[in-house]
């Protein structure tokens, strides 16, 4: 089973749940925890950690060969991302516009454009005693976030049984990397916090869980601050609450010093549950 | 014209409600571009009035005319992105996964597939509460987040500015630093970092830094929740030392924060130390700038 932990804004403690949770469930399951924030990753903060495999990951550019290239021009009319430019003597390609679809290369009447890997990030898969936990990790300088995520998720997929549970934690807001992280997925939990911020974004992001057509519920975070407008649109659209983290600096201070939280507050301790017992019912 | 552009990597900092007090602050001296398109929030505290909407188009979609299509399978298996299937009767396009490099187009020997453009979302031209223009947009659901509407909505504040002669254009920049972040940062005078005192808040931090060096910008910082973990700030403004980054505010952590959200304020709408704090940085960062 795969579990995407998302939400549409950002800071609203995604990672806290998915650290504390797969920690939490692998005393009683196999799982591997996914860390798909790929531009910012952070979860592995929280882990006590060994690395066990680390894996450079390319996308696929390609690479000009002015021996056999008879400059027709016809690549850089083929791309529609401006990655390729012909001057006058020349191809020039610019990797980070380029989207790896192949069309120059394949379409090259010479083959003079043959795709060549390019590293892009790392994807790191490490131990941490009860369950795993891989990592991709975008260069900074790279620009898109969507080829490595892909890449992590085939990774796991390569990696381990389906009896594993996967938990992804997810990149923030509602476009391409989150849809990604999340398209496959068999349920979604979407992280927000009872404010008009949390709430402006959950709508988007339930909207896109909709075209996705993914089944999804919602977690509140610092449950007690802010309004009531989170859980009065939850209960009009009939969207499930899984839990209500509650508000408390306390919680606030583990995660500031990068502990996990569960094991020393009572209050998170309890809404972890009625998210385990959640997934268990429906794993069933 | 001035550019300031408030980013910080991690999520939940505290970014835009700053950004949205320096706008309150600033009143129509500045044009405001809320740039985190992807969720975009300062049109809630700077109650917007969306008066101007404008479809925005970016990119293309393939979309196959099954009348002329003899399933002969070969866009299949050119596409990268496995956009296209066979639904057990035709070939058929998955507008999510489609990243419009119209290689399926080219190929098919019907030339049925046919390249459509793509509607990415709407931008906004707004009044705010306190009399300034707002450029703003919301990406639309499962679009891609290319960078190109958060250009647009930067490019058209700078026309707004110049045009109604502003001193500044305060920029609500994108998480993360991937091509959002990036468009966002094109062109800025000054980047205005917050962080918070947790160690996720300064490792993105570092993150986002480095993408704001590789453009060869100048920037300042704000440390909120500062309080948080003194620790974790002494290590904040060691790193800023370091990289010679000027600490413009340290704001310490503050449930009021979260309760001016709620009743739709900017915190500086209050009198409070807080808000005492974040007037001071904005001089900070105007004195830098200017």
């Amino acid at each position: 089973m795969r579990i995407t932990i998302a939400s549409g804004k950002g800071g609203t403690g995604k990672t806290t749940i998915s650290t504390n949770l797969s920690h939490y469930l692998s005393r009683k399951r196999q799982l591997v925890l996914v860390d798909l924030d790929v531009e910012e990753p952070n979860s592995g903060l929280f882990l006590d950690k060994e690395i066990f495999y680390e894996q450079v990951a390319n996308k696929m550019i390609p690479e000009w060969q002015s021996k056999s290239c008879i400059l027709c021009g016809e690549c850089a009319k083929v791309c529609n991302f401006n990655a390729i430019l012909k001057i006058e003597k020349e191809v020039l390609v610019f990797p980070e516009l380029c989207h790896s679809c192949y069309a120059c290369s394949e379409l090259c009447f010479t083959n003079s454009l043959p795709m060549k890997p390019k590293q892009m990030g790392e994807i790191t898969h490490y131990k941490c005693g009860t369950f795993d936990f891989i990592e991709g990790r975008l260069r900074v300088g790279e620009e898109q976030a969507v080829p490595l995520i892909s890449q992590c998720i085939e990774y796991v997929d390569e990696s381990f049984e389906k009896s594993f549970l996967r938990l992804y934690d997810a990149p923030p807001g509602t476009s391409c990397p989150v849809i990604e992280a999340s398209k496959k997925s068999d349920f979604v939990f979407l992280v927000t916090e009872p404010t008009p911020f949390g709430l402006n974004d959950l709508r988007l992001a339930v909207e896109t869980m909709k075209v996705l057509k993914r089944d999804f519920g919602v977690i509140i975070n610092r449950y007690g601050i802010g309004d009531r407008g989170v859980e009065e649109y939850c209960e009009k659209e009939g969207i499930g609450i899984i839990a209500k983290i509650p508000n408390d600096k306390a919680i606030a201070k583990l995660y500031s010093n990068g502990e996990l939280v569960y094991e020393k507050h009572e209050g998170f301790r309890r809404e972890l549950e009625k998210i385990s017992s959640f997934i268990g019912e429906i794993d069933a | 014209m001035r550019e300031i552009v408030v980013v910080s990597g991690k999520g939940g900092t505290g970014k835009t409600s700053l950004t949205a007090s320096f706008a309150y602050l600033e009143k129509e001296n500045a044009v405001i571009a809320d740039c985190d398109v992807d969720a975009a929030n300062m049109h809630l505290l700077l109650e917007a009035d969306f008066a101007k909407q404008e479809d925005f188009f970016s990119g293309e979609e393939a979309f196959i005319d099954e009348q002329n299509c003899i399933n002969c399978g070969i866009c299949e298996s050119t596409c990268r992105f496995d956009a296209i299937s066979f639904d057990g009767d035709k070939y058929v396009v998955d507008p999510i996964s489609c990243e419009g490099c119209w290689y399926c187009s080219r190929v098919c020997p019907r030339e049925t597939i046919k390249m459509n453009t793509k509607k990415a979302g709407d931008f906004y031209i707004s009044k705010t509460k306190v009399g300034s223009i707002m450029a703003h947009a919301k990406l639309g659901f499962g679009a891609e987040n290319s960078g190109k509407l958060v250009a647009h909505v930067k490019n058209s504040a700078k026309k707004l500015a110049l045009e109604n002669e502003k001193n500044f254009i305060i920029v609500d920049g994108s998480p993360g630093i991937g091509c959002p972040v990036v468009s966002s940062l094109s062109g800025a005078h000054l980047v205005v970092l917050v962080t918070e005192a947790t160690t996720s808040g300064l490792h993105d931090l570092k993150r986002v830094h480095q993408v704001v060096k590789t453009f060869g910008l100048r920037a300042v910082c704000i440390i909120n929740k500062y309080d948080l973990n003194e620790e974790v700030t002494s290590s904040i403004e060691t790193f800023l030392e370091e990289e010679k980054i000027k600490l413009v505010g340290k704001i310490a952590y503050d449930e009021m924060f979260t309760k001016a959200l709620s009743e739709g304020k900017c915190i500086v709408q209050s009198d409070s130390s807080l808000s005492y704090e974040i007037k001071n940085s904005w001089e900070l960062i105007k004195k830098e700038v200017i």
